[in-house]
């Protein structure tokens, strides 16, 4: 495959509404951002990706006002996704494959502030059989975190400490929206939300938007010291229906991660999209990882939950690691659909 | 650094039609895949990723449908990419899932479009209120009329060029079994009579708002030749390409859009076309309100600007003419939306295939297919013919 890198990511810092601006001008921040920390414009833009969903917005082709705002003009080679924009990301990396390109930009961008968003969610679901009863995403997630601790394989004083990490590293991230620093002891003291998970088990809603931009292997070395180095990206689907799947596997994550090349060098570092803790444990058995692993240093979707959006971050912060030179290689995941249906795998690495 | 050959090996689309209340959203979709299956001799097992495009989720109130649907298209364990680039959606899905082939990530790949429209209100979920853009209340007619007024002044084209073009349309889709309209008494003084919608767009110059899917069977060149010597002629991909432009810029001329022009000037010289007009044997063009065909012949380069209505005038475009379009009854007849650009993506590659029935051109060497969306923005393409490139 052709040698595809990070080289710029961005993303506005993490809020539980953003009312007084609208998506566009919430997103233009990181577009911006992105662009500028590469001293690039958006006409050194060979390809735009873009991931966002017409529900959250509450119009149809919702992308289309966003377009406006990145500059399309001069007509620009473009396309959309409804999806998180991890997979905006993909498309960008396969159309960089073809070698008639060299640079492409990224974003995705979600408000979940309008609407009731663990409702809106419903509207994912089988429209005939499951929809109309209107079972929410965290208690579909409380159904899963349930057969994981009937499996016998983790404990709620598990999903704890993944809770009490995820925040207290959170602290050392500035776009983080939830930051703190409890012990897993006291959280376990907290009633349940929906149980078995507690308020803490579970990621806020947030407001946000993220940009990265790719470039292919010499314009990427020319334009950052440190590029982070795409080795490996696969995604996988599993049937929606809870019933058809053993919840406290990720069958998709596990393949993805096999295709991906996840096991074929040491991981230093994982951030892995999991909105509710125990998940987090799932994917780390799923892909594989090692108790040396340093599992979500941002603070993961734990800590900070742009719908659309969350997965692109998990690989923006990965590159921004590599690209820093704290790590060597990394992993980053991003889920979609209720219960980890939907998983994206990347392995990154800086030059060796 | 080469891209891989790739072409499409399987075509499947359903019965159109204003309500399929026989089948589930999954059902329809299925039945486009099954027949795309059926047609490149294989199975579900066969598909290594599936790419499934459509507009707005609101056309039938789920949210991101794709992740229901996963199962019902045999996506268990496989990638599943969801494509939404607007009305030009069909065309774009196909494109996106032709990369994968071409990228040397995939060998078969199964693209699926589609729209139920009979789950909502399609004119009214396109006119949903943005704050601070001015609200479009009257649905695409009342969008695109404006645009269709300005080209007949430009050209000065005589009033009646839309409804031969609505009378070719709907006289061609009675050809094609899978045509939502199956006008059998339609005539030039039908159209004429039939009420104006939005001056100049009467009624019968309007695509209706079918139930409909399209699905592609793509594979690359091995998989493509192994379908060729078993005397199944695959239709080659020699071009395809993508453009979008903004819907708010002075610069734009909606009547003859740059990134239309540009789209296919791209897509033509990847296919080494020169001259569209003589290098081109048959198109499938996305026309939702009949003025767009003598629009499009223009924006692709078919006619010199202003010239494009005489190419309908004169004939050149019927079934019979000298340059096909829309052999198959196109958008006038049959507009399920999101699935509307696979439809002539898939059209056209069946006339290069020689598997169109009825509405077969003889002769169809190569041919493109063309989609677009949002307000004259969004545009995609593909040259297909029965050449390897």
């Amino acid at each position: 495959m052709r040698d595809i890198a990070i080289i710029s990511f961005a993303q506005t810092p993490a809020v539980r509404r953003i009312p007084e601006v609208n998506e566009v001008e919430m997103l233009m921040p990181a577009i911006h951002g992105a662009l500028s920390q590469v001293d690039m414009t958006i006409d050194d833009i060979g390809f735009t990706c873009s991931g966002s969903t017409d529900y959250l917005a509450g119009v149809g082709f919702s992308f289309v006002s966003t377009l406006d705002g990145v500059g399309a003009w001069p007509p620009i080679q473009e396309s959309h996704v409804e999806m998180d924009g991890a997979w905006a990301l993909y498309e960008a990396w396969v159309k960089l494959q073809l070698g008639e390109l060299d640079t492409a930009l990224v974003y995705s961008y979600a408000k979940s502030s309008p609407g009731d968003l663990p409702m809106v969610l419903t509207r994912q679901l089988d429209p005939i059989t499951v929809a109309p009863l209107w079972p929410d995403s965290v208690s579909l997630a409380a159904l899963q975190a349930r057969s994981l601790l009937d499996s016998g394989n983790y404990t709620e004083a598990q999903f704890a400490e993944v809770a009490a990490r995820s925040r207290r590293s959170a602290l050392d991230n500035p776009n983080a929206q939830l930051a703190w620093d409890r012990s897993a002891a006291e959280l376990l003291g907290e009633d349940y939300h929906i149980a078995p998970l507690r308020k803490s088990d579970c990621a806020p809603i947030t407001d946000g938007a993220a940009c990265v931009i790719l470039a292919a292997g010499d314009v990427a070395r020319s334009k950052v010291k440190r590029p982070a180095w795409i080795r490996g990206i696969d995604h996988r689907v599993e049937p929606i229906h809870l019933g058809l799947r053993d919840l406290t596997v990720s069958e998709s994550t596990r393949i993805a991660g096999e295709k991906a090349g996840v096991a074929d060098g040491p991981i230093d570092v994982a951030e892995l999209h999991a909105p509710f803790s125990h998940q987090e444990l799932i994917l780390r058995d799923a892909l594989g990882l090692s108790s040396d692993v340093n599992i979500n240093p941002s603070g993961g979707a734990l800590s900070a939950n742009p719908m659309m959006t969350a997965g692109l971050i998990r690989i923006g912060e990965v590159a921004n690691r590599i690209s820093a030179g704290d790590v060597n290689r990394g992993v980053a995941h991003a889920t979609s659909g209720p219960c980890l249906q939907q998983n994206l795998v990347a392995v990154l690495e800086g030059e060796a | 650094m080469g891209k891989e050959r790739v072409a499409v090996v399987g075509i499947g689309q359903t019965k159109h039609q204003a309500t399929r209340g026989d089948v589930s959203m999954a059902g329809l979709v299925r039945e486009a895949a099954q027949r795309a299956l059926d047609d490149a001799h294989m199975t579900w097992t066969d598909i290594d990723a599936v790419v499934i495009g459509k507009a707005p989720d609101f056309f039938e109130g789920v949210m991101m449908p794709e992740l229901f649907l996963a199962d019902a298209l045999g996506a268990t364990g496989k990638p599943m990419f969801r494509v939404h680039t607007a009305g030009s959606v069909g065309g774009s899905t196909a494109i996106v899932a032709s990369q994968l082939i071409q990228a040397g990530l995939h060998e078969r790949v199964l693209t699926v479009a589609f729209e139920k429209q009979s789950e909502s209100e399609a004119m009214w979920a396109l006119s949903l209120p943005i704050p601070f853009t001015p609200p479009l209340h009257a649905g695409a007619g009342g969008y695109f009329a404006p645009h269709i007024r300005s080209y007949i002044r430009r050209s000065k084209a005589p009033d009646h060029i839309g409804m031969l073009v609505a009378l070719k349309d709907r006289q061609n889709g009675i050809k094609n079994p899978y045509a939502h309209l199956h006008e059998h008494e339609i005539s030039f003084d039908s159209i004429k009579e039939s009420m104006m919608l939005w001056d100049p767009i009467r009624y019968a110059e309007t695509c209706p708002s079918s139930d409909g899917a399209c699905a592609l069977v793509l594979g690359s060149e091995k998989v493509a030749d192994d379908a060729m010597a078993e005397g199944r002629q695959p239709a080659w991909i020699q071009g395809t390409a993508m453009r979008s432009e903004p819907t708010l810029s002075a610069e734009r001329d909606t009547v003859l859009p740059l990134g239309g022009a540009l789209c296919a000037a791209d897509v033509y010289k990847q296919a080494g076309i020169t001259n569209p007009r003589k290098d081109v044997d048959a198109v499938e063009m996305y026309v939702p309100f009949s003025w767009f065909e003598p629009m499009w012949l223009e924006n692709l380069g078919f006619a010199e600007p202003g010239e494009g209505w005489k190419m309908t005038e004169q004939g050149a475009t019927a079934l019979d003419g000298d340059f096909p379009v829309n052999m198959s009854g196109g958008v006038l007849c049959t507009n399920p939306i999101g699935a509307s650009g696979m439809l002539r993506f898939g059209e056209i590659a069946m006339q290069v295939r020689g598997t169109a029935g009825e509405h077969q051109v003889d002769g169809v060497r190569r041919g493109v297919g063309h989609a677009y969306g949002g307000g004259s923005q969004f545009f995609a393409m593909w040259v297909v013919g029965k050449d390897k490139p």
